[in-house]
């Protein structure tokens, strides 16, 4: 008796997780969905205009999809090329003396939580950029260079976890016969054990863009939040996160509803970064 | 991989590549040095007692109210994430048929849930908790929220402890008479605690330095959540402290104190999660 009801009980359990998800799902949609009806589908995902409180309010977030598009190809951009090599140096050529302090240090990047990246950027990076590009460009600091760097270096540790585990799941046999066949340390590593890592180190990239295209706090308080297209690296930028951020505190009736509405744009990035990562996950398991 | 067989021959471009590696992994750890060490400096000599003071109010900024409801709020999540957790896992080990479709839709979801960006499970923590279910902005609305949030990583966790538990202590287990239940209870779960305890150390971090998902379901009121209905208390946690701080630009100081408390229990929360890790090493 007492083992069916456990076992009941377990099942339950089991099952809130997809409770959540279509909790999340339903809730989100039923109240973003009717906004961008509203507001018209191709007007709201291809409008360049965001004028919440004008007289004829109009509420385009296409300025915001290419503000989080940018921000995130610039994560891309400044981390992944330190990752993968970080990966290939803790994975081949650290010391093993050295290798558990390096390996909590990552562990140590990934636990900072954002606001303390944030504002981290926001004493050091930005006037960091209005020094450098300031007279030139007219950089004011705040812009999608600035949240580029910031972002590349939070997905750094997700980057170098997935992709050293990559490079550890490869034969030996495979860094044994290139060396045999007359490469050297380096030419083993990047021409036939990197090769066979590819598709766990993509997939450690992708986990990297889920996090920058969904980080908000440190992004906000770096890229300057102007909704409009921009036009160099140097000009402020405002991503879906902090469209929802910037405007959620006084926004009423459609206003708010197009910010849920944002979210669930959001929402769906999300999910199709999600079910490449698996796709991928499943041709590579030891992946991430 | 430390290559037993290890090439000795060289070549200019391997040279160029080896400098790449070092170099990216210099500037890696270089960069994460600075970050701790530049907030750390300028932030101690800010740590003054007046900081520390029970009550907030605009004059002092204390983060004392905030600590202690970072606490609440943790500890009430956790009542809800862990048992809701480690029950999903130990349904997924010890009693799903193996290949069944549900446990393909639970994993799934799971792995959705952790992909969630914590902007969007504020607003839906505001549309339901805060709105649907009329808590209001309120401690209960974001330990709510916070515990969807972990619960992905408490069933990732502890479903790998299950699983290198040896199948020998189920046997042993059975052998002796036990039932289904005793099983999992008496044998397989006391020898995954630890496992299961770095995941839940992990989760708590990740509360700590959650900022997003709790601006719109608990708010932002820097008062420490006490009285019969300290459930329906709007609260602060530290992290959103320190955005505020931060964004309204007049306690620069104290939002770097505020980043050094932070930093001080991400530092005890790593060392505490591995410490945990270790163990199960142990046991093996």
């Amino acid at each position: 008796m007492k083992e069916k009801i456990m076992h009941g009980v377990f099942a339950i359990a089991a099952l809130t997780s997809i409770f959540a998800v279509v909790l999340i799902c339903v809730f989100l949609f039923a109240s973003g969905v009717p906004a961008m009806q509203e507001v018209g589908f191709l007007k709201f995902l291809g409008g360049t205009s965001w004028k919440p409180t004008a007289s004829n309010p109009q509420f385009g977030i296409f300025p915001m999809i290419i503000g989080s598009i940018y921000v995130t190809a610039g994560a891309i951009i400044v981390g992944v090329p330190f990752g993968v090599l970080t990966a290939v140096f803790m994975a081949f050529y650290c010391p093993k003396k050295l290798y558990r302090p390096l390996k909590s240090a990552t562990e140590l990047l990934a636990g900072i939580p954002s606001v303390v990246y944030g504002f981290f950027g926001l004493v050091v990076i930005v006037p960091m950029l209005r020094e450098a590009f300031g007279r030139e460009y007219g950089c004011k600091g705040q812009s999608i260079l600035a949240a580029s760097i910031l972002l590349g270096l939070m997905i750094l540790p997700t980057i170098i976890g997935v992709s050293e585990s990559a490079l550890r799941a490869v034969p030996q046999s495979y860094y044994e016969g290139a060396t045999a066949l007359g490469a050297t340390h380096e030419e083993a590593i990047f021409r036939t054990v990197l090769p066979a890592a590819k598709s766990g180190v993509l997939a450690g990239v992708i986990l990297g863009v889920g996090r920058a295209i969904g980080e908000t706090m440190a992004v906000i308080m770096v890229a300057g939040n102007q909704p409009r297209v921009p036009e160099s690296i140097f000009q402020g930028v405002r991503t879906l996160t902090g469209n929802i951020v910037m405007d959620m505190a006084y926004a009423e009736g459609l206003h708010r509803e197009v910010l849920i509405a944002t979210g669930v744009v959001l929402f769906v990035f999300i999910l199709i970064i999600n079910i490449s990562f698996s796709v991928l996950k499943r041709r590579d398991p030891n992946a991430g | 991989m430390q290559a037993e067989i290890k090439s000795k021959r060289k070549r200019p471009l391997s040279l160029i590549l080896k400098i790449l590696v070092a170099a990216a992994a210099l500037i890696t750890f270089a960069a994460l040095i600075f970050i701790i060490a530049y907030i750390l400096i300028n932030g101690i000599p800010y740590l003054k007692p007046s900081l520390f003071a029970l009550e907030y109010n605009s004059e002092n900024v204390s983060m004392l109210p905030s600590l202690i409801n970072t606490i609440q709020m943790t500890v009430l999540a956790l009542i809800i994430a862990v048992p809701l957790g480690v029950f999903t896992a130990i349904y997924l080990v010890e009693y799903a048929k193996k290949g069944s479709k549900l446990v393909e839709v639970i994993r799934m979801t799971a792995e959705t849930l952790s992909g969630i960006p914590s902007i969007v499970y504020g607003l839906f923590g505001m549309l339901f908790f805060v709105q649907r279910l009329q808590m209001g902005l309120s401690l209960i609305s974001g330990a709510l929220t916070v515990a969807i949030m972990i619960l992905p990583l408490v069933i990732r966790t502890t479903e790998e402890a299950l699983i290198s538990v040896p199948q020998m202590y189920r046997e042993a287990s059975f052998g002796l008479g036990a039932g289904k239940l005793r099983t999992v209870f008496r044998a397989v779960l006391p020898s995954a605690v630890p496992g299961i305890l770095a995941g839940v150390i992990l989760a708590i971090g990740r509360i700590v330095g959650e900022t997003a998902a709790l601006i719109y379901t608990a708010g932002t009121v820097a008062e420490i959540a006490v009285g019969s209905d300290f459930l329906l208390d709007s609260t602060r946690t530290l992290a959103v402290h320190m955005y505020i701080l931060s964004s309204e630009g007049f306690h620069t100081g104290e939002a770097y104190a505020t980043g050094v408390v932070l930093l001080i229990m991400v530092f005890v929360i790593n060392a505490l999660s591995n410490i945990a890790a270790k163990k199960i090493g142990v046991n093996k």
